[in-house]
């Protein structure tokens, strides 16, 4: 019983334009928020989705402002709840398309439990954690991803709080896509989005996002042209994980420690076919998650790009399954046989 | 009654108005099983009834133990059957436990049925007894004291049956049940086909049953018990067909029944809490019947969910108590603030925090009604019996929907686990409430989410209709346009407008009518779940010759329009709650000049009619 009775339609062609609210966005200048809400709506036209049937969820923060932008359906909901609105919804009307735009604070701190338990559940919403590792609209606190021993407002003599690593966070709790851009790398940006909005199943991108007021710089050690291409990794699938300026540098799996390690093609017999091949399509997870744990090792580059990405049924699938099979099963009853379906009598 | 037959030559038969009876044993012992068994054969007897399971609140509290202690009390007769009872007129008592923490609610004079298999010296050390109460000749003076040694008698009804003595110990609470049922005159044959359909898959547990239950049928026949058997007169119900229901029951199947009446889908968002899990519970059952559950995370998601689902269309409803109501304070605002449908149901158990979780209590109006951070109304009604949960949740839902807002319902616990006849409604007895949504642009060309119709009520449209794509969110909005606004003035507007929309809703509110003369010595008024309670003191006081009204209040926002008025034709108003005073306390605020006199319990449990009776009594002489 979904509660429209839509007929499928024609799809127009749209065009980034008609992705935009018309709204002017009130973020800060220069705040990586732009590129990201630009890559998210040169995206739309093409993902084969009615503009009606595209939703936006938020909950509180910077990034949450993102569905007053958009010239789609919209809620802008309460403090670290988006999942919980956008699993409810995606759960009714499973033919919509879902997507949450959170922060590093609203998903990971007060919204910790929502954000665990959507990515177990598989829902098929596409979550964009933009992660500027700071509180940006209380003007400048700790935040979940925060380093270990960052002077904010509220840590004035450094952190003592041990950051989360959100991919890893979101491999552990059994999200089907995994992913991480940088605000700045557009197209790289723009290729992971394109691989979240084919997905079906629940989706996680971090997206490092610069915050221009509070925590200028906090990925300068990562896209500053000078040290780039040491710093990033870029797995792409099917290719061997290799980096650095010359391309050299590679990823391998040392079979004797059980830990990934940085090797040099042509450097110790090192040739191409010891480095890690990247497979996000793995089952298991392992693998993914030494991936996604290596930004927190000193002398290792960052991974960007997609960890995983597997086929598993989704939440609203598995239920609207087993509706059909009790449907099958009990057959058509009027209110009255429904109601009667216990120990009865009659009073004459 | 068709059965007088099988009644034996040296017992008398008594007619008695209505009797209410306590099961009370171990935890183990099958209590509740027995007294909703009996209920089922009361039911079929044609007598009106209530019941009300008292269960300890741990699953397994250490055998024979006063914690472990399980009840089920069922009052059946011809007519006056309002609540389960003041006071078992029949105590049967499993164990010396059971014994011990029910015999004070005897009725004097009543009759106290032992299991004197259980008085052992193990049984008896753990009860705290030192020497066996049954020896106290005080007993059989005050009570009718039968005692019997169900398990020695199970056992010999069981006698090579080949199974274990744990088997043949669990099936002692059929002797009990046989026995209630020569007791009170019930055809054995129903029972006896009842034991073969549950125990279907194990006919040798389904064969010893009916052997001890037929053993304790015969045992009421042939033993001097000094007691005759009982008529009890059938009721003058509604014809019609009936089944018993809990109030949580009820308000499942109203949900699903809203879902047929509105022709859309109802979304349940819930999270296990005692005493509101069985909602959540019964409604995964109706997935075929337009009910969508999900268990979520935490009291804050399920009440998300449901938002979310009401967002794109779906009557979206969260189950829960106290605490839980609590933890979704802020998401209500939100349902406040996007104006959006939505049904919580709040069943009441005794607080603050943890508090009695499986005790009854009132105690959550005021909360219903202002606990939420700024300006947030709402409107809030009340079931007032088990059956009527039904009912209750489909009024619910209806406001909900038709005045685009969210809606609390307050049951309680003794609504939720308490049970009555039902009788099911007739084909189109239910109206249906068909639900639409905004399918066209409003205002100029454009579709504005605020623009209201004569009522206040905004338009509804949902995700998948082109053209009217926008955003709601728990930001001040723009009167009109549903855009974030800041401006001062707005925001008055606004708040103002949310509550003018809510006070509206009293059209849809009836006037209340006075069970009694409209003009009196005293008023009872009274809301939620003391409506038995409280009709059935009204009675026994009009009896008595005094001038009392009682107004039962299903809506507590909007209150009824007539009910200042009403109040104004008694020299005396009595607010009786299960709380510390907080209908009184509102009522002093909607309607100054009013000071009700207050008759407050709050010890887990229903007021009892006779107390409530002489309180009355005593304020007006």
């Amino acid at each position: 019983m979904s509660p429209t009775n839509g007929q499928q339609k024609a799809l127009p062609t749209y065009t980034k334009k008609d992705f935009e609210s018309g709204i002017d966005p009130r973020w800060c200048p220069g705040c990586g928020d732009f590129s990201i809400i630009n890559q998210v709506q040169k995206l739309l036209p093409s993902v084969g989705v009615a503009r009606e049937n595209i939703v936006f969820v938020s909950g509180i923060g910077c990034s949450s402002r993102f569905p007053y932008y958009m010239n789609n359906y919209g809620m802008h909901t309460l403090h670290g709840r988006a999942p919980t609105f956008a699993t409810g919804l995606k759960l009714s009307r499973p033919e919509l398309q879902l997507w949450v735009v959170t922060g590093d604070g609203d998903a990971l701190a007060i919204g910790g439990n929502h954000f665990i338990h959507t990515m177990r559940r598989n829902v098929d919403i596409k979550m964009l954690m933009f992660n500027n590792r700071i509180y940006g609209l209380t003007k400048g606190q700790v935040s979940p991803t925060s380093e270990l021993g960052k002077k904010t407002k509220t840590t004035p003599h450094g952190s003592a709080d041990y950051p989360f690593n959100p991919p890893a966070l979101a491999l552990g709790a059994g999200a089907t896509f995994v992913a991480r851009t940088v605000d700045i790398e557009g197209q790289h940006m723009a290729g992971v989005l394109k691989g979240a909005s084919e997905h079906k199943g629940s989706t996680y991108i971090e997206i490092y996002q610069n915050c221009p007021v509070f925590n200028d710089g906090a990925y300068v050690f990562l896209t500053e042209k000078s040290v780039k291409a040491d710093a990033l990794l870029r797995m792409e699938e099917g290719k061997p994980l290799l980096f650095g300026k010359d391309g050299k540098k590679g990823i391998r799996f040392n079979a004797e420690t059980a830990e990934l390690e940085v090797v040099t093609v042509g450097e110790k017999g090192v040739t191409e076919k010891d480095v890690l091949v990247h497979n996000p399509k793995r089952d298991d997870p392992t693998i993914a998650f030494m991936l996604a744990n290596l930004s927190t090792r000193p002398g290792f580059p960052t991974p960007i790009g997609v960890f995983r990405d597997v086929k598993r049924p989704t939440y609203e699938e598995l239920y609207w399954d087993l509706v059909k099979q009790v449907k099958a099963k009990k057959g058509e009853t009027s209110l009255r046989k429904f109601l009667s379906d216990a120990d009865t009598w009659t009073v004459s | 009654m068709s059965t007088q037959q099988t009644t034996s030559k040296k017992s008398s038969v008594e007619q008695v108005e209505s009797v209410t009876i306590r099961f009370v044993g171990d935890s183990g012992d099958g209590m509740q099983l027995t007294g909703s068994e009996f209920t089922k054969a009361s039911a079929l007897a044609g007598n009106d009834l209530a019941t009300f399971p008292d269960f300890p609140a741990e699953i397994r509290a250490p055998a024979g133990s006063l914690a472990g202690v399980s009840g089920y009390q069922v009052h059946f007769g011809g007519k006056g059957v309002y609540t389960p009872g003041d006071q078992p007129d029949v105590l049967v008592a499993m164990n010396p436990a059971a014994f011990k923490t029910s015999l004070p609610d005897l009725r004097h004079g009543g009759m106290l049925v032992v299991n004197t298999g259980a008085f052992t010296e193990g049984n008896l050390e753990k009860a705290g007894f030192k020497e066996n109460p049954l020896n106290d000749p005080a007993l059989k003076q005050n009570y009718r004291l039968v005692q019997v040694d169900m398990n020695k008698l199970a056992e010999a009804a069981l006698e090579g049956s080949g199974l274990s003595s744990k088997d043949v110990a669990r099936t002692k609470n059929y002797f009990a049940l046989g026995l209630m049922y020569w007791l009170y005159n019930r055809p054995p044959e129903h029972q006896i086909e009842s034991i073969g359909k549950k125990f279907a898959k194990k006919p040798q547990y389904a064969d010893a049953n009916v052997k001890v239950f037929k053993a304790g049928y015969a045992f009421g026949e042939t033993a001097e018990l000094g007691v005759g058997q009982y008529a009890v007169p059938a009721a003058k119900l509604k014809p019609g067909v009936y089944r018993n229901v809990t109030g949580n029951q009820a308000t499942a199947i109203g949900l699903a029944a809203v879902a047929r009446l509105s022709g859309r889908q109802v979304f349940l968002g819930s999270y296990p809490i005692t005493p509101a899990t069985e909602i959540l519970q019964e409604c995964s059952y109706f997935k075929d019947q337009g009910v969508v559950t999900h268990q979520a995370e935490d009291e804050i998601a399920g009440i998300g969910s449901a938002i979310g689902a009401s967002f794109g269309g779906a009557l979206g409803c969260t189950s829960t108590s106290g605490p839980g109501l609590a933890l979704k304070s802020e998401m209500i605002g939100l349902a406040v603030i996007t104006e959006l449908p939505l049904v919580v149901v709040n069943v009441q158990r005794g607080g603050p925090s943890t508090g009695m979780p499986t005790k009854t209590e009132q105690s959550d109006l005021l909360f219903a009604l202002f606990g939420r951070h700024g300006e947030a109304p709402l409107p809030v009604l009340a079931a007032r019996s088990p059956g009527d949960c039904f009912y209750s949740a489909i009024e619910a839902m209806r406001i909900a929907t038709k005045w685009m807002t969210p809606v609390v319902l307050l049951t309680d616990g003794y609504l939720g686990f308490g049970s009555e006849p039902f009788r099911i409604p007739e084909d189109g007895e239910l109206k249906p409430f068909p639900v639409k949504y905004q399918t066209a642009l409003n205002y100029s060309g454009q579709f504005m989410p605020y623009l209201r119709d004569e009522k206040l009520i905004r338009p509804w449209a949902i995700p998948g209709t082109p053209g009217l794509e926008h955003r709601v969110g728990g930001l001040e909005k723009d009167s009109l346009t549903g855009m974030v606004s800041y401006d001062g003035m707005n925001h008055e507007k606004m708040v103002k407008t949310r509550a003018q929309k809510v006070a509206n809703v009293v059209e849809d509110v009836p006037d209340v009518v006075v069970d009694g003369p409209s003009t009196g010595d005293l008023l009872l008024l009274s809301w939620g779940g003391t409506y038995g309670s409280v009709r059935g003191a009204t009675e026994m006081l009009r009896v008595q010759g005094k001038k009392v009204g009682h107004v039962h209040l299903r809506w507590l926002n909007p209150l009824p329009r007539n009910l200042g008025a009403v109040v104004k034709g008694f020299k005396k108003v009595l607010v009786p709650e299960v709380n510390d005073g907080q209908l009184a306390f509102y009522l002093r605020a909607k309607f100054p000049g009013l000071d009700p006199l207050q008759y407050n319990r709050i010890n887990g449990k229903a007021i009892k009619i006779a107390e409530l009776a002489a309180k009355v009594s005593e304020i007006i002489g």
